[in-house]
């Protein structure tokens, strides 16, 4: 409870918890725009090697001469860095509030649709983050090829041989079923939550266009996204 | 009917409680559940045990007086008030676990009872339109568009029983809220106060120690007057555009 009162006449709109939200939800929509992109470029697997490799090699030279070479590979990437910061500091702040805002828990709760949500929203949240550091380690830090049976001279600089290499263990395209899973969930949630938080869904028809519109978008990632894969597991893209 | 009872007892504020078990074995199905727990005082007085404290004033369903989190539900299995929910909603035999709204915003007094005059604190804070009293103003001079009349309306339905912070996982008071915003922000007495309300409304409720909102929608399925959630989306919206203009 409340024990001081608060100043109202200096009350700001950027210090309310729904501001936080407005700050998960936008940086959540350049995800999902950012997200689609990548899907986009993975797909390119499926036209050859050079069609995958010189999308790769463009990503670097857009914006040459006036920006230096990957300049805005760069200048995307640190965008990017930035919202995830944001989506994350928001996430955990909402989240240890809703901690603080119960500290006695209820004795028996009806399990429900929504109890679901809220902890498969902060659980695969925190498996994404865990599978990103993973995913940037593997494909772009690094870039470490785990298969013994393909040499690091035969991949050369392609990231083509680099991404079927990889593929071709089962064990490699398990762990990214398994995040594809909680990306899924997190854009089934997260989308039609983006919606509701920019208030697009002022209205019972707005609401259910909002609710497709997250159903397609997670849909269409998750197969999207699990289809290079899968046709390099079981050898249909070599 | 046979039913045996799970309750939270608590002596004061601050202390702690526990879970107390009773059995009441002529419960009628007619009996409103609130019926069955003043039987279940009359028991335990008789017994020379302390009563059951719970809230409940006008017993119909219109002053958001009572609420109950009845086997995990805020209100119970249906969609109406705890003082409106009925023992023919439960079976012989059954078991019910009865506890008070759980959110620190809202601490327990006794028993079932707990404090909700931080719902006061938030609509003092902006909830409400400044206007000169007198005689009564004539009706047509202010004319407002039927949906939006409609809309008010239903948000207006609110009756402040804050079933939506028990069944949030955040323990957040949103959808109260939102019905709160939608109801004055869509008819024209609400507009000169409406950028501020909004910031001042939130930022009580932020200060009461209530969660943010993550979409989850626990309070709409709970809500006894089914408020929808796009009032929420609305609450959002005039933020937004509070923040926008300066606030
Ligand atoms: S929005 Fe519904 S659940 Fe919340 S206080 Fe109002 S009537 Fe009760
Ligand atoms: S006692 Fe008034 S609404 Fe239940």
């Amino acid at each position: 409870m409340a024990t001081q009162t608060v100043n109202l006449a200096n009350a700001k709109a950027r210090r309310t918890t729904v501001a936080m939200k407005l700050l998960m939800a936008l940086t959540g929509a350049l995800f999902v725009f950012y997200v689609l992109m990548h899907m986009y470029g993975n797909l390119k697997v499926f036209a050859g090697q050079e069609s995958f490799d010189s999308y790769a090699h463009h990503l670097r030279t857009i914006g040459e001469p006036i920006l230096p070479y990957a300049g805005f590979l760069w200048l995307f990437r640190l965008l990017l860095i930035g919202s995830l910061v944001g989506h994350a500091y928001s996430a955990f702040y909402l989240w240890s509030r809703a901690s603080g805002a119960r500290s006695q828990r209820y004795a028996v709760r009806a399990a429900g649709a929504a109890a679901f949500r809220s902890k498969a929203m902060r659980w695969g949240g925190v498996a994404l983050l865990a599978f990103l550091v993973f995913h940037l380690i593997q494909f772009t830090i690094s870039k470490v090829n785990f298969n013994g049976d393909v040499t690091a001279a035969s991949i050369g600089d392609s990231p083509y041989r680099l991404v079927v290499a990889s593929f071709q263990l089962w064990w490699v395209v398990l762990i990214y079923l398994v995040a594809l899973a909680a990306l899924g969930l997190h854009l089934h949630h997260g989308v039609w939550s983006a919606a509701q938080t920019l208030g697009l869904t002022t209205s019972p028809e707005a609401r259910t266009r909002a609710k497709t519109a997250a159903v397609f978008i997670a849909a269409l990632v998750v197969v999207g996204f699990a289809l290079p894969p899968l046709a390099i597991l079981f050898g249909l893209v070599e | 009917m046979k039913i045996t009872l799970e309750i939270w007892r608590q002596a004061g504020p601050g202390t702690a409680g526990k879970m107390v078990t009773y059995t009441q074995d002529d419960v009628s199905p007619d009996m409103s559940f609130l019926e069955m727990l003043d039987v279940l005082n009359e028991q335990l007085q008789e017994r020379g045990e302390e009563p059951v404290a719970f809230d409940s004033d006008c017993r119909e369903g219109i002053c958001g007086m009572c609420g109950l989190v009845i086997n995990g539900q805020a209100h119970g299995p249906q969609v109406t008030t705890t003082c409106q929910l009925h023992m023919r909603s439960f079976k012989d035999g059954d078991r019910i676990t009865i506890e008070p709204w759980r959110a620190d915003a809202f601490p327990v007094l006794k028993d079932l009872v707990v404090d909700r005059s931080a719902f006061d604190r938030i609509i003092q804070a902006g909830g409400f339109i400044s206007v000169n009293t007198g005689a009564a103003p004539e009706a047509h001079a202010a004319p407002v568009q039927k949906a939006k009349a409609d809309r008010a309306f239903d948000a207006a339905t609110c009756i402040g029983c804050g079933a939506c912070v028990a069944a949030c996982p955040n323990a957040a008071a949103m959808l109260f809220l939102g019905a709160k915003v939608t109801h004055l922000g869509e008819l024209p007495q609400g507009q000169p106060e409406r950028d501020a309300r909004v910031v001042k409304m939130l930022t009580q409720h932020d200060h009461e120690g209530f969660g943010g909102c993550t979409n989850v929608g626990a309070c709409a399925d709970a809500c006894p007057k089914e408020i929808p959630l796009d009032v929420i989306s609305q609450l959002n919206t005039d933020l937004r555009r509070s923040m926008a203009r300066g606030n």
